[in-house]
């Protein structure tokens, strides 16, 4: 007699409730799902935390240097080779004016002179605070900002006052401005009327008391060699100012010139940041291995403690490759999980630290999209080799009393 | 009568030094609506035979036909479309999920068969009902006692209306009242018409069935039909 054949269908595991089981278990295993994915949600958090980061402050850099303007440029005497005496011909600051593309020119002349908060300060003790005498037009040349008080006028300029740097201002000790404030500027008592912002493109001048030229010249008797230029040039036409300035400067030794452009080295310090940027990028990098190694970890010992119910599901129809899915499923929902958490750790971080710098939040979505997939990719990574394990378990030996 | 199930002279060896035979030749019927226990000594051999029935494990040699489908030839994915098709297991540990309800549980039983979340819960529930567990739907394993377990275990294994179910020693793991009642309960299920092969030590348990198969070092040594596999054989 020959049985009766009907056809059998095949097994079928939906895609809902391969996520729906792989799920399920995490409810049940709460403490080792959070503990799992949490090397994830800390390697992808740095990862995201440091793009954000760098992107943000890169991004108020930018801002910073667009306000200043990127056409400033300055002139000053190379040092030579011994040193040298750091001043230019006097005669400069015309010269320089008469290139064309050239919209201002403002000077500062170093006077070398002490200047102190009162007369029992040593002099060795100026914390570096450099005197310079300046022309009323420097302030606008460099776009800069009173944060106290005001500028020099034509009548301050010939009087015994003084404006200072921000660095300045702090290490003197002068915090407001107010009447009858003054300090000792070359034995002579000088009344401070302003204190400046910091300018992002001229630092010296943030260690700087100003004073005005004509007291300068009456004051000190000095020769009023400037030994700086700031200049400001149409913005096409930066790179044909910078390329006449030093034979223009001093047409002899036109090597003995330093022009530069501040703007640059704000850019130059933005690349040492990127370096300390990479090494946490490699910390992140690491971390998420790391990460990936506990989500693995954690894989194997749960093919292990769950033989059984593998060997169950086997005997209820479920094919090796529906084992399969279901444990990569699983380690794929808790790096994701990860993933998410480490996202939304990383955009927090970057929210919190940016704005307490005063920067604009910059978010990449590259590096919040990018984490979050190398997240899955980690999980996938993690997950292959347990599900295949417990795929290949034999339904007969998964079965047995453990 | 159709066969349901049937073995014929399936070896099967566990590969080892020397190796294992734990089946030597065994040919066996049982025909659709039938139910019959499996007795013999430990190690005689009666889970792997179960096994090999249920297509958890392949013979060495040998035919077994599932509802007609000769299988031995038959790829991983066709042995375990004909698990969640055809045949429902019970097993001595329950194998119950410990962080489902009954009713999800149950709801496993068609979990491979492509039907829906919700469809899968309805008869899920029908299920435990007909098991005497309508009031446990949602409790968790360890909220059962032994029995109850054993029958949320039952209602799996026939949520699926399979053609055959298998339970290797159902009432191993109980005490006597409540292996009276799972025995009654399959009996009463297979007086519904389902195919019921049951494993059990127990000789009481055994002579309650309406057939009795006893095995020893891997041969049927007796079988109460008076019948073996080779007399159905053209
Ligand atoms: N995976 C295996 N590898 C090697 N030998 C095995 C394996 N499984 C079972 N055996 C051997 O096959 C024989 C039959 O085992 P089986 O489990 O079928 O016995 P059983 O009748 O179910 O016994 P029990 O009543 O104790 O459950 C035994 O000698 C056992 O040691
Ligand atoms: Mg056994």
């Amino acid at each position: 007699m020959s049985p009766v054949k009907r056809a059998v269908s095949p097994s079928k595991f939906r895609l809902g409730d391969v996520l729906s089981v792989a799920g399920s278990g995490f409810r049940t295993r709460k403490m080792r799902t959070a503990l799992s994915a949490l090397g994830i949600t800390i390697g992808i958090a740095a990862l995201v935390s440091i793009l954000g980061l760098s992107e943000s402050s890169r991004a108020e850099l930018k801002a910073q240097i667009a306000a200043l303007g990127t056409n400033l440029l300055t002139l000053e005497p190379g040092g030579g080779f011994g040193g040298g005496d750091g001043v230019l011909p006097a005669e400069t600051v015309g010269k320089v004016a008469r290139i064309g593309p050239v919209e201002q020119v403002a000077d500062a002349i170093s006077l070398d002179l002490a200047v102190l908060r009162n007369d029992f300060v040593n002099e060795n003790e100026t914390g570096g605070i450099a005197a310079l005498a300046v022309d009323l037009d420097l302030l606008d040349t460099l776009n800069g900002n009173i944060a106290a008080g005001r500028w020099h006028d034509q009548a301050s300029a010939a009087v015994p006052t003084v404006v200072l740097g921000a660095v300045s201002a702090e290490r003197l000790g002068v915090e407001q401005v107010s009447q009858g404030m003054q300090i000792l500027i070359g034995g002579s008592w000088f009344s401070v009327i302003g204190v400046l912002e910091p300018f992002p493109l001229a630092p010296d001048l943030d260690r700087s008391a100003i004073v005005g030229k004509p007291i300068a010249a009456t004051e000190f008797d000095n020769e009023l060699n400037p030994s700086v230029l700031y200049i400001r040039t149409a913005p096409d036409q930066l790179d044909q100012v910078r390329s006449v300035l030093p034979s223009t400067a001093d047409p002899e030794s036109p090597e003995e010139v330093d022009v530069s452009r501040p703007s640059e080295l704000l850019t130059a310090e933005e690349e040492i940041e990127d370096t300390t940027a990479r090494l946490f990028l490699g910390l992140g990098v690491v971390s998420l291995l790391v990460g990936g190694i506990g989500i693995a970890n954690v894989m194997v010992i749960a093919v292990i403690e769950r033989r059984n119910e593998i060997g169950l599901r086997r005997a209820l129809g479920a094919t090796r490759s529906h084992v399969m899915r279901q444990f990569l499923a699983e380690s794929l929902l808790l790096s994701a999980l990860g993933g998410l958490c480490g996202v939304g750790l990383g955009a927090a971080v970057t929210a919190v630290y940016a704005s307490s710098q005063g920067w604009q939040i910059v978010l990449p979505p590259a590096a919040m999209v990018g984490g979050f997939f190398a997240a899955l990719a980690i999980g996938v990574g993690a997950g292959l080799y347990p599900a295949m394990r417990a795929a290949r378990l034999a339904p007969t030996e998964a079965l047995r009393a453990a | 009568m159709t066969a349901a199930l049937e073995l014929r002279n399936v070896v099967k060896q566990y590969p080892g030094n020397p190796p294992v035979t734990a089946l030597s030749g065994v040919s066996l019927a049982i025909s659709e609506g039938e139910l019959a226990a499996i007795v013999g000594p430990s190690g005689s051999g009666k889970s792997t035979m179960l096994h090999v029935m249920g297509t958890l494990d392949r013979p060495t040699s040998g035919e077994v036909y599932v509802d007609g489908n000769e299988v031995s030839g038959f790829t991983d994915r066709r042995l375990s479309a004909v698990r969640s098709r055809l045949i429902g297991f019970v097993f001595q540990q329950f194998f119950l999920i410990d962080g489902l309800t009954a009713v999800d549980n149950v709801g496993n039983g068609l979990l491979y068969s492509g039907i829906a979340k919700r469809e899968r819960q309805l008869r899920a529930a029908e299920a435990l009902l007909r098991v005497g567990l309508g009031h446990r739907l949602l409790h968790l394993p360890n909220q059962l006692s032994g029995g109850e377990r054993q029958r949320v275990a039952i209602a799996r294994a026939l949520v699926h209306r399979p053609a055959i179910v298998l339970a290797d020693e159902p009432t191993g793991n109980l005490d006597s009242r409540s292996s009276h009642a799972i025995l009654e309960l399959l009996r009463g299920l297979n007086s519904d018409g389902t195919t019921m092969v049951v494993i059990t030590h127990d000789r009481e348990l055994a002579n309650a069935l309406p057939r009795q198969i006893a095995f020893r070092d891997g041969v049927i040594e007796h079988d109460s039909a008076g019948r073996s596999a080779s007399a159905l054989l053209p």
